[in-house]
């Protein structure tokens, strides 16, 4: 890989632990015991904590695009929403150059608003001025190609549809940090293709896209790096083609294939901690 | 290959404190200070605008009177307790115009109400723009705030004739009207900011609210007089009575509109710009503390 034009880190994860905290099977739930605790201040029993990233450290350049990939559970989505803003770290710590924007599958937008409503909110919302709007509001459309679907409310869209307005609206503004969340895994190939080619363009605008997926073809096509994610840690981090097919390897059950694929790609990918000793 | 390695499972072998004051790194998710954040708020205007236009809109959009219903329920909700209070119960002793009395101060205490109960929805109701999109948080309860406004001065429509028809002749102290309510807005915005964020802390704030505010509407003098009923009780329950914000506006709005009032206590417009004042600069400063947690689950 190439050196990154000029080196502007944009994202920097240093040494970061998420946590999620959660009431286990046998916590006290119910009113007497919820209202015993907020008078004793005391933390709930029976809460527990899942780890969810474990020390991971990693900086983003302006100009790439990085692949997360890793099976469910990993802590991609975890760590994405951390890089927004959205979830505090429990140790360690997040620094971003701009607002990362982050573009995920489960969020809805105003479900009960008709599809062109939810572009000029969306839009409004990022900051666009209602004169911007007016400007981009056609391409949306375009670009969203949902035709007539427009003027009716969201929660008559299928999944699909859902995704490809709120990829739209979102993909508008060129973020500092863009981060998508398997947003595209809903898209039909057609779809897919222009989305991919769209986060081509705001690299080329000098942002940084992390991209989450399960779609190996998807990370090795539209990212020049992926970071390989197991249970909370970093397996491997380096460029895209070489690290895809490690993951690919790793999940033949034969563990031998990521040191092979390590070696194939010769200096290109380095193997930082084996899966099985995770 | 050294930018490559930099991702690493250890630290990274770069120097992060040099990096993040080089060029300028904020730390993900931080609040910013109260006026920079009030002025990303004022960018956000039309998004509240549109937004809160769009809201007042969808709440009535499954029924078949659609918007019409935004005049029906505040005039069935003024019928309803003329019928008990007024005829049933019969609370009208020394008001002069009871009708237009009632009136007023229903829907004036209901902009309070809504206010409340919208506000400690702002942030639950709307998860998922707080999950894609980011913006001052502020926005949400701001919104729900315009909500309850609009509704209010469409009231308004109906509230004027009814005012006319009970016997009022419009007078130029109508125009205090508008004073009363730029107050009433400015304390129902600081609340609402206030129940926003205790709403997104406990969700249970929905479920106590609608009886918090039932007491507060029966304490507020909506369906009686305070000074004929503080005429003959002690000191301190006269002060509350009289200080209590939920009837300052609603005293102040029918002084403007009703020819003969009930006295107006000392001080009202004093306790309608205080309350304001401290509603509003408490309630957002409370608000924004909160912001890196909201819309975090």
């Amino acid at each position: 890989m190439s050196e990154p034009m000029e080196h502007v880190p944009t994202v920097i994860v240093d040494n970061v632990h998420l946590t999620y905290k959660v009431a286990g099977r046998h916590a006290r739930r119910g009113g007497p015991a919820a209202l015993r605790r907020m008078v004793t201040r005391e933390q709930r029993p029976g809460m527990r904590e899942i780890k969810a990233v474990r020390g991971v450290s990693l900086v983003a350049w302006r100009g790439e695009a990085i692949g997360l990939i890793g099976p469910n559970g990993s802590g991609k989505s975890t760590l994405l929403r951390a890089i927004a803003g959205l979830m505090p770290p429990e140790q360690g710590a997040i620094y971003t150059l701009g607002q990362p924007s982050l573009l995920g599958v489960a969020a809805a937008l105003m479900n009960d608003m008709t599809g062109d409503r939810n572009i000029v909110l969306g839009c409004l919302a990022m900051g666009m001025t209602p004169a911007e709007v007016r400007e981009h509001y056609d391409a949306i459309c375009e670009f969203a190609g949902i035709g007539d679907f427009i003027a009716l409310p969201m929660n008559t869209y299928s999944s699909g549809m859902a995704a490809r307005l709120r990829f739209a609206i979102a993909a508008t503004k060129s973020h500092d940090v863009l981060l998508i969340d398997e947003a595209l895994a809903t898209g039909d190939a057609e779809f897919r293709r222009r989305s991919e080619g769209r986060i081509r363009e705001l690299r080329a605008q000098a942002g940084t896209v992390f991209l989450v997926s399960h779609s190996l073809g998807v990370v090795r096509e539209t990212c020049q790096r992926a970071i390989w994610l197991e249970k909370g840690i970093i397996v491997a981090d380096g460029e895209a083609e070489a690290v895809v097919d490690a993951y690919e390897a790793r999940h033949d059950p034969d563990a031998l294939a990521v040191r092979l694929a390590a070696a194939k790609a010769g200096g290109k990918m380095r193997v930082v901690d084996e899966p099985s000793a995770i | 290959m050294t930018d490559v390695q930099a991702g690493s499972a250890q630290r990274p072998e770069v120097d992060v404190s040099r990096l993040v004051a080089q060029y300028g790194l904020k730390r993900a998710g931080a609040r910013p200070n109260i006026v920079d954040y009030t002025r990303q708020l004022w960018g956000r205007r039309h998004f509240m605008g549109e937004f809160s236009r769009a809201n007042s809109a969808v709440g009535y959009s499954r029924s078949t009177l659609g918007q019409a219903w935004q005049v029906l329920t505040p005039l069935l909700n003024a019928t309803v307790y003329y019928l008990i209070f007024g005829v049933l119960i019969g609370t009208k002793r020394g008001v002069h115009n009871y009708i237009a009395f009632l009136v007023i101060g229903i829907f004036i205490f209901t902009f309070t109400q809504s206010s409340m109960i919208d506000g400690a929805r702002a942030i639950s109701s709307n998860l998922g723009l707080t999950r894609v999109l980011h913006f001052p948080r502020a926005v949400l309860p701001v919104s729900s705030t315009l909500v309850a406004l609009r509704q209010l001065l469409i009231s308004l429509i109906v509230l004027i004739p009814i005012v006319l028809i009970t016997g009022e002749r419009p007078r130029l102290s109508w125009l205090l009207l508008v004073p009363v309510i730029a107050l009433q807005a400015l304390f129902c915005l600081g609340i609402a900011c206030a129940i926003a964020r205790i709403g997104a802390k406990v969700p249970d704030t929905s479920q106590i609210l609608p009886f918090v505010m039932r007491t507060w509407l029966y304490a507020s003098g909506v369906f009686y007089s305070i000074s004929a009923f503080t005429k003959h009780r002690g000191h301190l329950v006269k002060m509350l009575l009289q200080i209590n914000p939920g009837g300052v506006y609603v005293e102040l709005a029918r002084n403007a509109l009703l020819k003969s009032p009930p006295p107006l206590p000392h001080y009202e417009w004093l306790y309608a710009v205080g309350w304001a004042l401290v509603a509003l600069i408490g309630g957002y400063a409370f608000f924004w503390q909160a912001e890196e947690q909201y819309g975090r689950v």
